[in-house]
């Protein structure tokens, strides 16, 4: 070993990994979406279409968005701030009213007897209503969700739904299940 | 004196540049972890509504976007400023969402079709009128879980 191996020039190398990077910059985007999951209802069979489902008139409460993007909840006009406790106050029932949906005791695995409240919330709009409006309304009812999630989660568990582990996180979502329909656009018009 | 001569007189040392290509590189697979490939053009305007509750969405490459807006400036002399469906590439119908969600649908693995998320990326000014038929075609195509994108924010003003 007399001689050590003339070294390579590597500065271009610096130039051509900064092309690749700028490549990367230009043709790919960062943003992760976010958003409010939604599960539509299966379209209902065309021979099905005659009967229809029961549901007992305490056990729903319909939320209506006009046109015009006033809001409706159960019968009374109210603004977008409203509409959460208006919906914890369905769904929790906490003096078991008349009026306020029924419960019903269930078994859940893993946690033992719950009643589980059978309340449904029907968002209805207009075709003329905003998505804004809409989406303002669909992200306060998922809120009162949410925070009846946490509170009993809280009592339960002692900690925020959202830092729960699936088994504990699946157990909340049996005693409180999101019940919202979205109601088909031409249930509006008929029930004018 | 004479020592410090010398040494201002020498030639400065090259530093070497070898390490700057691996901290470039670095920055390569930082980026390239981080972001997605952009598969689309924009062809409406969308500004998302904003919203509290948001959740992310889990799976992007099993997730199918309908844009709902006016169309961008450059197209407005040929589309109009009414709100339209984007489809991948151009302009679309209501109708059109079947073959589309088909075609979606068909790429994807067996295993993965029932997870199968169409996002609705919509304007906040539009009307929910062809919110609802964009709606109502998914479910006669059985594409049932949905996300509506919205801004995430402290609190919705």
């Amino acid at each position: 070993m007399a001689k050590s191996t003339p070294s390579l020039n590597t500065t271009s190398s610096a130039d051509i990994a900064f092309l690749l990077l700028i490549f990367f910059l230009v043709s790919t985007t960062m943003d992760v979406d976010k958003g409010l999951d939604r599960r539509l209802p299966p379209m209902p069979d065309e021979n099905q279409k005659q009967q229809d489902i029961k549901v007992n008139r305490r056990n729903i409460v319909v939320v209506r968005i006009n046109a015009q993007d006033r809001i409706l909840a159960g019968g009374t006009p109210m603004d977008v701030t409203q509409v959460k406790d208006k919906i914890k106050e369905f769904i929790l029932n906490p003096a078991n009213s008349e009026s306020l949906p029924e419960k019903e005791m269930k078994d859940i695995e893993g946690f033992g007897q719950y009643a589980v409240s059978k309340g449904v919330v029907s968002l209805q709009n207009d075709r003329g209503t905003s998505y804004n409006a809409y989406l303002k309304v669909q992200n306060e009812i998922v809120r009162a969700f949410n925070e009846i999630r946490d509170e009993f989660a809280m009592q339960n568990f002692g900690s925020k739904y959202a830092d729960l582990d699936e088994e504990k996180m699946k157990i909340v979502r049996t005693a409180i299940p999101q019940s919202i329909s979205e109601a088909e656009p031409k249930d509006i018009t008929k029930k004018k | 004196m004479a020592k410090f001569s010398k040494k201002g007189k020498r030639a400065l040392a090259a530093f070497s540049m070898s390490s700057t290509s691996d901290i470039v590189f670095m920055l390569i697979f930082f980026f390239m972890v981080s972001t997605t490939m952009r598969e689309t053009d924009k062809l409406v305007m969308v500004v998302s509504p904003e919203a509290t509750e948001t959740a992310k969405l889990e799976r992007k490459d099993l997730a199918s976007y309908i844009n709902i807006g006016t169309p961008v400036r450059e197209k407005q002399a040929e589309y109009g400023t009414d709100a339209r469906i984007q489809l991948n590439d151009s302009f679309r119908n209501v109708s059109d969402i079947r073959d589309f969600i088909a075609v979606e649908r068909e790429s994807m693995g067996e295993a993965d079709r029932p997870f199968m998320t169409t996002v609705i990326r919509a304007d906040q000014n539009v009307r929910m009128g062809i919110i609802s038929d964009v709606k109502q075609e998914l479910r006669r195509c059985s594409a049932l879980k949905i996300m509506y994108t919205a801004r995430t924010v402290d609190k919705v003003k």
